[in-house]
């Protein structure tokens, strides 16, 4: 029976309540451990489509009829179109319709950072489009841009405003405190880099808008493109079979979406506008810079006493506040916290989310913060962490929370630390560091899917989801056939489409399998029900006898038929069963835990920073397919690598403008780059979230990783890192202060 | 109107000066396989063989091909490269996939045995934002099954 309920939903850490239909969500979590498929390798099942080339991406769709737009972007950081004239443009070759400020919210005649939209060209070409972009005349005003976020933050020019939080009594904490350590600490602006640009192709057929689109959310630009140009919902059709990498900056339509629609609906022909490589690395988003003020003080016998944390996000011209507090809020059992978070608003490209925002950069403060204590209180950094274990953060207690298992897993790797010093050789030193993870990770409703079993035996799961490189089309094929007892290679999905399934949630805030798992599951359990139902009235039998598995109604008083056979009868007619997502356990919280150890060697006399080993421990809950919880886990890692030592979206200070807009000045790790990743997931299924107890695991892996790696490069050379990345010259500087320090009587580690 | 040999047949193709190999392959020839990440030469996803050697397609011009022959994903199919890559889940959104095994099938051709070195040598030049890297050289490692 459909069910209205009020719940909370959360994504990314922001929650807002909705009302939603629920079915009843009657299912009992299997046992832990793994299943005849689910909790067992399994290779994706887009995998060879991907390989051989067959899939087709946006990218790759070529419409009838299609032009090819081109955007104008602010070469001004800061600026005002004076005039704009259109006049040559459209004479050059080729071109079909011209758009500018006021034709399309998209495009803006005031700029507020170099890429943003100001105009667009459709042509025949995407060549010539380009060609004509140069004939559009444009008056500049160029004003002075504001990059400072220091200076943006006195101004009090924000994207939002000032959050404050406090629990305790923060300043008596300080002052009865045995030990005090304050630092500041600095992360960079990253480019989500997605292989495949952020692009839309749109056409107009009678009244309703088909859009193609790389995205992580069908069914959010459905509705985002519909509220926007004023049409019903159902007359918006939005399709993403196969998707080249988000990492949370496809959560939106984007500019270019309503750009490709407009000129679609002047030339009456479907549209494409897609990102340079250039044009993304300005205007597809990135994770922004941020500046942490921090202070940790404790008892001498290492009992947190208070945190607090003054941060400054450089949110860029739009965007929002991403948690930066986080982890600080979320990880201690500590009484008195304090922090404030402000989101400063620049000429800078916007941010977005990019995998787990907020916490990245908050655990790479605090996590360094706790090791500068452990060293300063003399106490083991793992020790230290156990010591301040949180059992809960707020008055809601936890779903489930490992992470102590996860800290007793991590000890084998933890031991390894004297070895790893004493392989130091030269000017190569060795050392070895942890950071813990906390983040999000539950999902939520409502999600849909339905599951259609036919003559052939076969299954196929059908829901308007995305599947963006995570794995999570097999890991839903996984779950439908454990539930219908049917082997993996009788499944299929079919998703990627609005018009062709139910709704489904957003593939970010690690909620893809959490969310949209539990509703397949449930109507993989109605398909089977029904199977059931109809096998018992043919073969005169009570329906608690029978069951499905090894692709088989089985009688427990003997007798089995092929679910085929059963099915058969039916002849083309089809069982369809359907399934909906359940609340999250009301009043808890869920959220995913983990560890990692680092491992790195430093050259003291040129800075070279190598990654060798990093062990990750994870607690997402029941883990659905190893394989490809691994391949998430080594790609956070490899990110976070990237995100600590080499990436940096350099702004030249004067005018705002970007400096490296290219991959070959963009420094984005290479297969070169990576070190040993050994991945322990502890695949306990949470027993108050759904039906299946899973998490997400998208986003976890990546928020520990700068933090064990900067406390593996204290370990080694006692120089202490605050500002990522660590390239060479930070790395010297920071060695150079070090031994300043030590110069001066004050031992800089321990 | 150059003449050009593609994965064993015989393509007239109708470009202007400037085009690209890319650009020929995907937009006139269909084979769209062959992606386009950043068009200028820095991230190999257009990774295709002239007469076997590994070359970036999007900055190739195509009226600079000449007699050599061009081979791409589509003719590639079914090299035990591909099974390996789905096998050890070598892809994650498989957008930067066939320009690494295209690449990879030029250093298997070489060197059927390469070492961890050698394949990270060889395989530099394609970036993969999702950092498939570990599978891809487990990939690359046993793609003799």
């Amino acid at each position: 029976m459909a069910r209205l309920i009020r719940t909370e939903k959360e994504v990314e850490g922001r929650y807002e309540d909705v009302w939603l239909v629920v079915e009843e969500d009657a299912l009992e979590q299997w046992p832990a451990g793994p299943r005849e498929i689910v909790g067992r390798e399994a290779p994706r099942k887009t995998g060879p489509l991907r390989a051989r080339g067959e899939a087709r991406y946006t990218a790759d769709i070529r419409l009838p009829g299609m032009l090819h737009a081109a955007v104008l972007r602010s070469p001004h950081a800061h600026a005002r179109v004076q005039k704009i004239s259109f006049e040559k443009a459209l004479a050059a070759a080729g071109v079909r319709a011209a758009v500018g400020p006021g034709d399309v919210d998209a495009l803006t005649d005031e700029p507020g950072y170099q890429g943003q939209a100001v105009a667009a060209i459709a042509a025949d070409t995407f060549r010539q489009a380009v060609a004509a972009l140069e004939l559009v005349e444009v008056e500049w005003d160029v004003r002075e841009p504001l990059l400072d976020p220091e200076e943006a933050v006195r101004r009090g020019q924000l994207v939002g405003e000032t959050s404050h939080y406090e629990r305790g009594d923060v300043e008596r904490a300080l002052a009865e405190a045995d030990v005090v350590v304050e630092a500041e600490y600095r992360t960079q602006t990253v480019l989500h880099s997605s292989m495949e640009t952020h692009q839309s192709i749109c056409e107009w057929r009678d009244d309703t808008l088909d859009v193609y689109i790389s995205t992580q959310f069908i069914w959010g630009i459905r509705d985002e493109v519909a509220r926007k140009l004023g049409v019903a919902p159902d007359k918006v059709r939005v399709v993403c079979e196969f998707m080249g990498g988000g990492f949370g900056s496809k959560n939106g339509a984007g500019d270019h979406t309503y750009i490709a629609a407009e000129l679609a609906k002047r030339t009456g022909r479907p549209v494409r506008c897609a990102l340079t490589r250039r044009e993304e690395n300005l205007a597809a988003g990135n994770r922004n810079a941020t500046i942490q003020r921090l202070t940790a003080a404790a008892r001498s016998d290492g009992t947190l006493v208070a945190l607090t944390g003054d941060f400054v996000n450089a949110t860029g011209w739009d965007g929002w506040a991403a948690s930066t507090d986080g982890p600080m809020r979320m990880l201690y059992d500590c009484e008195n916290i304090r922090t404030t978070l402000s989101p400063a608003k620049l000429n800078t490209p916007p941010m977005k989310a990019f995998r787990a925002p907020g916490f990245v950069e908050g655990t790479f403060g605090l996590e360094c913060l706790l090791d500068e204590l452990a060293a300063k209180l003399d106490i083991d950094p793992l020790e230290l962490r156990r010591l301040n274990y949180a059992n809960s953060t707020d008055d809601r207690p936890y779903s489930s929370k490992n992470l102590m298992e996860c800290y007793k897993r991590a000890e084998p790797h933890w031991q390894r630390r004297n070895d790893v010093r004493a392989r130091s050789e030269g000017p190569w030193k060795r050392g070895v560091g942890l950071a813990s993870q906390v983040w999000y990770g539950g999902g939520g409703p409502p999600s849909y899917a339905w599951v259609r079993v036919g003559s052939d035996g076969r299954a196929t799961v059908i829901t308007a989801m995305q599947d963006i490189g995570t794995g999570t089309a097999t890991a839903m094929a996984q779950i439908a056939a454990e539930e219908l007892g049917l082997p993996l290679d009788r499944v299929d999905i079919v998703l990627g489409d609005s018009a062709r399934g139910p709704y489904a949630s957003i593939s970010a805030g690690s909620s893809t399998t959490p969310s949209m798992g539990p509703a397949v599951r449930a109507a993989a359990a109605d398909a089977a029900r029904q199977i059931v139902e109809i096998a018992a009235q043919r073969h005169d039998k009570e329906e608690r006898v029978l069951s499905l598995a090894g692709g088989k109604v089985v009688s427990s008083d003997g007798g089995s038929w092929a679910i085929e056979e059963v099915v058969d009868l039916l002849d083309d007619a089809q069982i369809l069963g359907k399934g909906a997502r359940g609340p999250n356990p009301t009043g808890m919280q869920v959220l995913t835990f983990g560890v990692q150890v680092a491992e790195v060697a430093v050259d003291v006399e040129t800075g070279e920073i190598r990654v060798e080993r990093v062990a990750a421990i994870h607690d997402v809950g029941r883990v659905i397919n190893p394989l490809g919880a691994s391949s998430q886990v080594e790609g956070g890692i490899i990110q976070g690598i990237g995100h600590t030592l080499s990436e940096d979206r350099l702004l030249d200070p004067a005018s705002g403008l970007t400096l490296n807009q290219t991959l070959d000045a963009y420094k984005l790790p290479t297969i070169a780059d990576v070190p040993e990743i050994v991945t322990e997931l502890l695949d306990i299924p949470d027993e108050h979230l759904t039906n299946l107890g899973s998490k997400g695991l998208g986003e976890p892996p990546i928020v520990p990783t700068a933090a064990a790696i900067a406390n593996a490069i204290r370990d080694a050379t006692g120089a202490d890192v605050r500002s990522l990345p660590i390239t060479r010259e930070e790395m010297l500087r920071a060695l150079d202060e070090a031994r300043k320090k030590e110069k001066r009587g004050a031992p800089a580690a321990v | 109107m150059p003449d050009l040999t593609i994965n064993g047949q015989t393509h007239s193709v109708a470009a202007p000066v400037g085009q690209t190999l890319a650009e020929t392959l995907r937009d006139d020839l269909g084979l769209t396989g062959t992606k386009i990440a950043c068009a200028e030469g820095h991230c190999g996803a257009c990774t295709v063989l002239l007469d076997g050697v590994p070359v970036y397609s999007c900055i190739t011009l195509v009226h600079m091909v000449g007699d050599r022959e061009v081979t791409t994903i589509e003719a590639l199919r079914e090299h035990p490269l591909v099974e390996a890559f789905v096998r050890t889940d070598a892809l994650q959104c498989g957008f930067c996939t066939p320009g690494q095994i295209v690449s990879a099938s030029a250093l298997v051709e070489a060197n059927p045995s390469p070492s961890s070195e050698e394949i990270r040598h060889a395989m530099a030049g394609n970036l993969c934002r999702c950092g498939t890297y570990p599978k891809i050289e487990e990939a690359i490692s046993s793609w003799q099954g």
